[in-house]
């Protein structure tokens, strides 16, 4: 199993009443509330958290971006990838992801991507992903063409990184004289690909189709399993027997040395005022065109009050209750974990530990509680349940890079 | 009301497409350019205009039952399809109806075609950079926000779609504003050449615009006049963008003495 660190790099020091005065927490939520000072600090913070996780034994440290919100500082993952990359020796660089369609030149991110892959020496795991709604608005990119440019931007970036330049490129949404960056990466044919999601079912069945691995982001069990049975049943069809290698899974978990801590510091994940990405705008969150057409009855339901969040989260004890948020003394959590790695059999598993107001001796200290007494516990629970990592698997890198594809079978009716 | 207008509905093959048109009345030909929510079918403002003109609404490609045209990205696109319906059609001469959005698209057809058109009206087009203020951004309003937005009077709103507008009608104005997207996102709305090809247009033009207009800002009417030589500007005053559905028997007028 590949055990990664995970946190959304929050810049609590935001005023949360002026959030919930004004309504949301992204966006138009003014940056006049941001304080450059307190992120200073806790961008360093996060270096040393990041430092810790690698020295304790995480596998991997997950990065992610968002823009114009205070739930995650992290405007542009590469640059805390390519700090990571020259300050840590062992750790995967697990970038999860570079929004593509939000890139206007897919190949800059193709050369900064290999940059970092060569300085990390072949510890990139390059993830994609196509940005939250609200994140189409604040670089103004059209989310009518989200996904096509996402599948264009991801085509052109795996060219570039694979075949020999120069070469030219007239595509939909890219078009590029000469394609012939100099860096490219180290790993080869091309760093791994992971691909996270939330409710896209387009989403699950790309990233099967492709054979990259999927990490579903902080789902329930129920919604987990229904992932899993989407994504093997589409292996199936182009070829490949889907499991744990290509089945990730990213839970909220909090470790302290008490009870009583543990659940206090837990409370932080509900930091985000209710939403998964911070307290949304139902109309900026899902802007016409960028969810799936399937989805756009409840969409518009949902922005003018008459439904619920398609992504509506319950209250904290009923996260608590269900496993959604694990929190306790390394004993609760290891337990708890095991049942839901016994649920649903994930070969990677991205631990999102601190979020919010947690303090950052609370951060390192649930960073080292993780490393001394959980994470050797969920690797012999890994063992014992065969729930194996796309390296250790030895997974190939993608569809097209297989040698072992089965003939394919008709779609199930 | 006045009884519920007879539609004569069709679908016309255009550039690949099956347009949806609703056509009702007789006399000279008159296409109607539905703004960027779409239209009801039945509005007292077609009515009226049905009684005078061979009244031709097409639906835009996308917008509600009309086939979305995938490869669409400019709402010239929307002019040449149109052209095309008016061939496809025999109708060499029709005069153009262009409400918000649709202003736009009868600015692009009139500009692209001069010598074509009896006359021309335009209604709050969008299209125009407003040399002050924005076109108010329907990404960061809800549907019944931006749809509202378009009435000085709420009533007038509520007597067109309802107090409450029903789900199917959020659907479809959320069907519009991703075509919308796919045509207009960038720039916001309007283009950057339209004004300098306003001056080769022949058609006599007249130039409608609600004098409480919250949704295309009454200063783009100085670059839409500026361009259009020899047309003429009505303000509606108490009025907001869609003057034909909030002042309907005005608007009728204002149309009837124009083009007769």
């Amino acid at each position: 199993m590949h055990i990664m660190y995970f946190t959304e790099q929050p810049m609590a020091t935001y005023p949360a009443d002026k959030g919930l005065e004004f309504g949301a927490t992204a966006l138009m939520f003014s940056n006049s509330h941001f304080d450059p000072a307190e992120g200073s600090r806790l961008y360093n913070e996060y270096i040393e958290q990041y430092v810790l996780a690698e020295t304790v034994g995480f596998d991997g440290i997950m990065l992610n971006e968002h823009h114009n919100a205070p739930f995650c500082m992290q405007a542009k993952a590469n640059i805390f990838a390519a700090l990571l990359a020259g300050l840590t020796k062992r750790v995967k660089i697990v970038m999860l992801g570079n929004p593509l369609p939000l890139a206007e030149n897919p190949i800059r991110l193709a050369e900064e991507l290999a940059m970092i892959d060569m300085i990390s020496k072949g510890r990139l795991v390059s993830g994609f992903v196509r940005g939250g709604g609200q994140e189409q608005l604040a670089v103004g990119v059209n989310p009518a063409f989200n996904r096509e440019r996402f599948e264009e931007a991801h085509d052109l970036i795996v060219k570039a990184w694979t075949q020999p330049g120069p070469f030219r490129w007239e595509g939909t949404h890219y078009q590029h004289r000469v394609v012939n960056p100099w860096a490219v990466p180290l790993q080869k044919p091309y760093p791994r690909v992971w691909v996270p999601g939330v409710i896209s079912r387009e989403t699950v069945i790309w990233a099967a189709q492709h054979r990259y691995p999927y990490i579903a982001l902080n789902t329930t069990v129920e919604q987990t399993q229904k992932i899993w049975k989407l994504y093997d049943d589409t292996a199936a069809e182009v070829g490949f027997q889907g499991g744990p290698e290509y089945h990730g899974y990213l839970k909220q978990v909090h470790v302290a040395e008490t009870e009583e801590k543990a659940l206090e510091n837990a409370r932080q994940f509900t930091w985000m005022q209710g939403e998964f990405t911070g307290l949304a705008h139902p109309v900026w969150s899902t802007p016409a065109g960028y969810s799936s057409p399937e989805n756009r009855r409840g969409f518009v339901e949902f922005s003018t009050g008459r439904g619920t969040s398609p992504r509506k989260r319950p209250t904290f004890d009923e996260q608590i209750r269900d496993n959604m948020i694990i929190a306790g003394t390394p004993k609760t959590v290891i337990a708890k974990l095991r049942q839901v790695m016994e649920a649903t059999r994930p070969g990677i598993m991205a631990l999102w530990a601190n979020d919010g107001a947690v303090s950052h001796a609370d951060s390192l200290t649930c960073i080292r509680l993780f490393g001394e007494e959980v994470l050797p516990a969920l690797r012999e629970t890994a063992k014992a349940l065969d729930l194996k990592s796309p390296f250790e698997a030895e997974t190939p890198v993608s569809l097209d890079y297989s040698t072992d594809l089965a003939p394919r079978v008709a779609a199930a009716e | 009301m006045a009884a519920p207008l007879e539609w004569q509905e069709s679908h016309v093959a255009v550039a690949g497409l099956q347009l949806r048109l609703r056509r009702a009345g007789s006399g000279a030909p008159l296409l109607v350019l539905h703004r960027d929510i779409g239209t009801p079918d039945q509005l007292p403002i077609y009515v009226a205009l049905a009684e005078r003109y061979d009244l031709l609404l097409p639906e835009h490609p996308g917008y509600g039952a009309s086939e979305r045209a995938a490869w669409m990205r400019h709402p010239r696109d929307l002019a040449a399809v149109y052209q095309g319906l008016l061939a496809a059609l025999d109708i060499p001469r029709a005069s153009l109806l262009g409400l918000g959005f649709g202003g736009w698209i009868a600015a692009e057809m009139a500009s692209l075609a001069p010598r074509d058109f009896e006359k021309l009206v335009l209604v709050g087009p969008m299209g125009f950079k407003p040399p002050q203020g924005d076109i108010l951004d329907q990404a960061l309003v809800s549907h019944i926000d931006y749809a509202r937005a378009g009435f000085h009077e709420q009533k007038a709103f509520e007597a067109v779609y309802g107090a409450e507008p029903s789900t199917d009608q959020l659907v479809e104005w959320d069907l519009c504003r991703e075509m919308n997207f796919r045509l207009a996102w960038k720039p916001y709305m309007h283009s950057q050449t339209l004004p300098h090809l306003l001056g080769a247009i022949r058609a006599p033009a007249l130039v409608v615009w609600g004098g409480e207009d919250k949704v295309v800002p009454i200063s783009a009417a100085d670059r839409v006049m500026a361009g259009l030589v020899g047309a003429r500007l009505a303000v509606v005053p108490a009025c907001g963008a869609c003057v034909e559905m909030e002042k309907p028997a005005e608007f009728a007028r204002l149309v009837t003495d124009f083009i007769g």
